[in-house]
């Protein structure tokens, strides 16, 4: 919490002048489309579980204004993010990156996958065989039955 | 008085729950028929002292009887009827309460409607149904007791969270708990049939209406959500991978592998150990979202370690549940041999396919959803796992799944040729290719990436259209009147749901490639334009309503030079809570909505507004509708509702029907 309310002064200290002004990217529909993509990867720290994108909370504001001069200002996506997570660290990035701790995270889901598709092979050729089998054993046992029922000798 | 009614009713339940959940088993095991016949009638005494319990509950709302801790804390003197009745839910100890209420109504249900299951299974599935409820009612009555009352009694109450007064708030956790509680069904006929070591088709016919049922339930549950925080968030999302979301999600899917994987052992008699063990799956990982959201682990595990009681009861019983029926499985299911045998090209292997594939992408959401509380808890860094990264990589998987989901409605059974299958397949897959291309290219010109992406989309949504078409096709050649009438119900089921993955898609593709915004400030007079749209904000006022005062803006939609209607966007202050609550405005229809909601206010003239429009986004909530009808529809099956005496017969059609030898 006292960590959240530091953030919270250090970062309405440096308050810009532009705070009430409009949006700056809202003349032109490529950069606003891409100030809306960072916005959607960068959380509000401040509120449940949202990004800034979609968040009224005033951090979410101001962040989203920030986020927005940035792109105005020809400032790379890298440029953003990285000045993000300089002052919010990992939290704020929706997409995690990858690094020692988040390993698991990102190789899980191929992992997974692999596993699904191997033990899916595996079945399938137990399966497979034993349709080998059965075809073999009802062609034996079954068949005399069979020929009964189908001339309706057999009454079940 | 009326809540101690309540409580007393709970009381009672608790106890006729204690006999559900004992005498029938043991009845079951030692074939005590006057034991057996229990189950019926105690799963009728609980449920109709649930449900008084729950009127008493909902009264206490109606009537502001604020010296109930639960009505102070969440209701309110100005909130309006429907909200009060809704708040009885909108609580911790309301939703909790519902969960319990609920898997009364379907103990019941079952008790009515299982006049053709022989005795022993009933008994042993409403007992373990009843053990089942005995463990919610614990943690309602010792750990969040609804009708505890407070001295002294405030004047009035605290209101409810102004995000739930809103009538999604009414339907939403219902709908969604019938799905959650309905999977308990499905888990109990699982259980039971490992008790009784008889794994058989007639199980899976017993069981499969109910778990259809539950998962059309969830379906709806789900959509309602998605659509309910569509229009309150003010920014026009549908889903936001948020965890509570992805605690509905893994059920859901899991839930979907299951009804596929009840058809295989129904009609073929195999994947039966697969088919209990995703029963169990479905129903612990609804219990694993109960846990997630009301235990306070996913704001922080530290608001969870510093009350852990609820939480750590839920976790308690959690694995109990999982841990014992996984024991069960473990001890009885491997006896159970696997019968059954096909060939690598078949229906089956399409649909262990899908049942392997759902899996996985259910692994990977749980990972996802969990990874950052593992991180927090060790104390490795606080890390968000968010949109980016699910879609990184939920949608590969879902890919595949669509892929095999358009093929394997025309895989035959048991075995097939694959060049006969490869020539079926080579024209729906030519075609939906070269046409998802083409209107790709039409719609957004050369600009590659995104052309790449809406052809991937619109292919996924062609291919299932075409496949589908070829089966019907396939299913209605010759006699047509006679063909259709022959056809079960839970065919026009899957074609139906099916269909309606493929109007989802297209929804989904069209609003990622097509949507607009703009974020604007606009002062009395001005105009914005989106997506062909232009619209003109022509007032601001100040309106009151029954318990929040907002300031309400008159917009004109105007297309070309006429006006279409007027939307009423609201930024709302409840009185109870300050908390600002942005009323989109939302001019809905077909090919989409035009989405207008308030921002921040500037000045006392101007506003930051922000305008959307979001082509084909019905589509998306249309497609969960169809699916869910055709859950509904596959219920409806004649067979479901035939007695099956003679179960012989049945497996020895299955030798002449699909045994080659006797074909050829």
């Amino acid at each position: 919490m006292k960590k959240w309310l530091i953030l919270l002064i250090s970062w309405w200290l440096v308050l810009p002048a532009w705070a009430l002004e409009a949006t700056p990217t809202e003349n032109d529909p490529v950069a606003q489309k891409r100030a809306v993509e960072l916005e959607l990867k960068l959380r509000c720290l401040v509120c449940q579980n949202q990004s800034i994108a979609e968040s009224d909370a005033e951090l979410a504001v101001d962040l989203r204004r920030q986020v927005r001069h940035f792109v105005a200002e020809g400032k790379s996506d890298e440029e953003i993010i990285q000045f993000m997570t300089d002052r919010y660290g990992d939290f704020v990035l929706y997409q995690p990156p990858v690094k020692t701790t988040t390993v698991l995270l990102w190789a899980g889901p191929i992992v997974l996958l692999l596993l699904g598709l191997a033990s899916m092979l595996l079945l399938v050729r137990r399966y497979s065989k034993s349709a080998d089998q059965s075809n073999e054993q009802l062609s034996a046992a079954e068949e005399a039955r069979a020929t009964a029922l189908i001339e309706g000798r057999d009454e079940l | 008085m009326i809540p101690e009614i309540g409580q007393f009713a709970l009381v009672l339940s608790l106890i006729l729950v204690l006999i559900q959940g004992t005498l029938p088993l043991i009845g079951a095991a030692k074939n005590i028929p006057a034991w057996m016949a229990l189950a019926r009638r105690t799963a009728q005494g609980t449920f109709f002292f649930l449900i008084l319990a729950y009127g008493c509950l909902i009264y206490s709302f109606v009537v502001n009887d604020f010296s109930v801790l639960n009505v102070a804390n969440n209701s309110n003197t100005q909130l309006p009827l429907a909200y009060r009745i809704a708040a009885a839910w909108g609580s911790h100890e309301g939703s909790i309460m519902l969960w319990v209420c609920l898997l009364g109504i379907w103990s019941f249900a079952v008790s009515v409607f299982s006049r053709h299951l022989p005795e022993e299974m009933v008994a042993r599935v409403l007992g373990v149904m009843g053990l089942i409820t005995v463990g919610l009612l614990l943690f309602l009555l010792f750990t969040s007791n609804p009708f505890e009352r407070i001295f002294p009694m405030p004047a009035d109450g605290r209101d409810l969270n102004p995000l739930l007064q809103d009538p999604g708030m009414v339907l939403h956790p219902p709908m969604l708990y019938m799905g959650y509680v309905g999977f308990s069904v499905a888990f109990s006929f699982a259980v039971a049939a490992l008790l009784s070591g008889k794994l058989d088709a007639t199980w899976a016919r017993w069981s499969r209406p109910w778990t259809l049922l539950a998962w059309s339930f969830l379906t709806v549950g789900i959509l309602i959500g998605s659509w309910w925080a569509y229009y309150e968030l003010g920014w026009g999302g549908w889903w936001f991978w948020d965890p509570v979301e992805n605690a509905s999600l893994m059920p859901w899917l899991i839930g979907t592998a299951l009804i596929h994987s009840l058809a295989v052992t129904e009609k073929r008699g195999t994947f039966k150990i697969w088919t209990v063990l995703l029963a169990i799956v479905a129903f612990s990982l609804s219990l694993l979202g109960t846990f997630l959201v009301r235990s306070g682990v996913l704001t922080s595990v530290h608001a969870f370690a510093t009350d852990p009681r609820r939480g750590l009861f839920i976790l308690a019983f959690l694995a109990l549940v999982i841990g014992g029926s996984f024991a069960l499985f473990a001890f009885r299911a491997l006896r159970v041999g696997t019968p059954g045998a096909f060939k690598p090209v078949s229906c089956e292997t399409a649909l262990l396919g899908n049942n392997i594939l759902l899996g996985v992408s259910c692994g990977t959401v749980l990972l996802g959803t969990l990874y950052p509380l593992f991180l927090d808890a060790l104390n490795l860094g606080k890390i968000s796992v968010g949109p980016p990264y699910f879609e990184k990589v939920f949608v590969p998987i879902m890919a595949l799944v669509v892929l095999l989901m358009g093929a394997g409605p025309l895989i035959r059974w048991k075995e097939m040729d694959a060049s006969s299958l490869f020539r079926k397949l080579a024209i729906p897959f030519g075609v939906s290719f070269i046409a998802a291309l083409l209107l790709a290219i039409m719609l957004k010109g050369f600009a590659w990436t995104s052309v790449v992406l809406l052809t991937l989309g619109f292919f996924m949504a062609f291919w299932i259209l075409s496949t589908l078409i070829v089966r019907l096709m396939q299913a209605l050649s010759g006699d047509l009147a006679k063909k259709l009438r022959r056809q079960p119900a839970s065919f026009w089921g899957m074609c139906l749901a099916h269909l309606g993955i493929a109007v989802f898609v297209i929804g989904v593709t069209v609003v990622k490639g097509f949507e607009a915004e703009r974020d604007v400030k606009m002062a009395i007079g001005d105009t914005v334009e989106v997506g062909g749209y232009t619209f003109k904000l022509e007032g601001l006022e100040a309106v009151t309503g029954a318990n929040y005062d907002a300031t309400r803006g008159t917009f004109a939609l105007i297309k070309g030079e006429k006006e279409l209607r007027k939307l009423y966007p609201e930024k709302r202050i409840y009185a109870s809570h300050g908390m600002p609550m942005t009323e989109a405005s939302i001019d809905s229809g077909i090919f989409g909505d035009r989405y207008v909601s308030l921002g921040e206010q500037l000045s006392p003239e101007s506003w930051i507004v922000r305008v959307y429009y979001k082509p084909f986004v019905t589509w998306i909530w249309g497609g969960c509708i169809l699916m869910a009808l055709g859950g509904l529809l596959a219920l409806i099956d004649r067979r479901y509702r035939v007695k099956t005496h003679h179960p012989a017969p049945i497996s020895l059609m299955r030798y002449t029907l699909t045994g080659n030898t006797v074909i050829k």
